[in-house]
C-alpha cells in the first residue's frame, strides 16, 4: 500500500514555509517510522521546500510512502537552475538578502538534501522550472 | 592541549530549567517541557548550519527571532530555542512553538556569552 500526500507551496511565503515537512513528519511518526529515518526525510524535504519559497513562483511536493521508502518529488515553476553542477557546489547561492535574513541562503541546501537522500535526482530547465526527487528507505 | 584536557566538566546532561536559571531566561512557551534534559548546544543565525548538525539532545541559540527558526529546531528534533539578544518571540513564533512543543526562551545576554555560560557549566559542543 501507498500513501500519497500532496501540498501547494507559493513563491515568496515564508510564513508557510515548512508547513507540508511538518505534515509529513507528523505523518511518519504515526506510522512510527524510525526518527533517525524521519529527521533525514524531513530535513531534506525543508531544504527542499525553503528552496522553492526562496527561488521559484510556485510549486507542488508529492509524498509517497510505502512500507519501503518514502520518496518526495517537487516540481516547480520558476527561473530554473543554468547550472546544476555549481548549484550542488556547497556555499553556492543566489539567493536574495531577504532569503538570507531568514536564515538561508548560504549555498548548503542542495548538498544537505543530497546528504540526507539515499536517491537524489534534480532536473532544471531555464525560464521553466526545477524538479526534485528524493528518496528515503526506511530500513536503512 | 586536546579536547580532554580542558578543565571544564562535560558531565552531560542539563535540564532545560537549568538552562533557563543561568542565562536569566524567561520561558515564554513550552514550561510542560522544562525538566527534559539535553547534552548539546548549537549556536547559530544560519539555519543552513543547524540543519546539518546530526546529534540529538541539542538545545539551539539563536539571535534569529522568526518562524524558520521553530521550523527548523521542529525537523532537526530540537527542543529548546534560546533567543539571545534580547529578541523577543513573536505571536507566530509562540503559536508554531505551542504546536511543536518546542521550549522557547528569550534572554537578555549576547551569543557569545550565552554559549560561554552553558559551555563552562558542562553543556557539549556538537563538534
Amino acid at each position: 500500500m501507498t500513501m500519497h500526500f500532496e501540498y501547494k507551496i507559493e513563491g515568496g511565503d515564508f510564513t508557510r514555509a515548512g508547513y507540508a515537512s511538518s505534515q509529513v513528519k507528523r505523518s511518519l511518526k504515526q506510522l512510527n517510522v524510525d526518527p533517525k529515518v524521519i529527521k533525514r526525510v524531513v530535513v531534506a524535504l525543508y531544504e527542499a521546500e525553503v528552496n522553492v519559497v526562496a527561488h521559484a513562483y510556485s510549486g507542488i511536493i508529492e509524498v509517497y510512502i510505502d512500507t519501503e521508502k518514502i520518496k518526495m518529488i517537487l516540481t516547480d515553476k520558476g527561473p530554473g537552475i543554468s547550472n546544476i553542477e555549481l548549484a550542488m557546489e556547497m556555499g553556492f547561492s543566489t539567493a536574495t538578502p531577504e532569503v538570507r535574513e531568514m536564515g538561508f541562503g548560504a549555498g548548503m541546501g542542495l548538498p544537505n538534501i543530497k546528504k540526507n537522500s539515499d536517491e537524489f535526482k534534480i532536473e532544471s530547465e531555464v525560464g521553466i522550472g526545477t524538479k526534485l526527487e528524493i528518496v528515503v528507505f526506511i530500513k536503512q | 592541549m586536546d579536547n580532554n584536557s580542558t578543565s571544564i566538566k562535560h558531565s552531560g546532561n542539563m535540564k532545560l530549567k537549568d538552562v533557563a536559571e543561568m542565562l536569566n531566561g524567561r520561558v515564554v512557551s513550552g514550561i510542560e517541557h522544562i525538566d527534559k534534559e539535553v547534552e548539546f548546544a548549537f549556536s547559530s543565525d544560519l539555519m543552513s548550519d543547524v540543519l546539518t548538525v546530526q546529534k540529538d539532545n541539542v538545545i539551539l541559540l539563536t539571535g534569529l527571532a522568526n518562524v524558520q527558526a521553530l521550523r527548523t529546531a521542529e525537523m532537526s528534533d530540537i527542543s529548546c530555542i534560546v533567543f539571545v539578544r534580547n529578541k523577543k518571540v513573536s505571536v507566530d513564533m509562540l503559536k508554531l512553538g505551542k504546536e511543536s512543543g518546542i521550549v522557547l526562551i528569550e534572554c537578555p545576554s549576547s551569543m557569545f556569552r550565552a554559549s560561554g555560560v552553558l559551555f563552562s557549566n558542562g553543556l557539549k559542543p556538537v563538534y
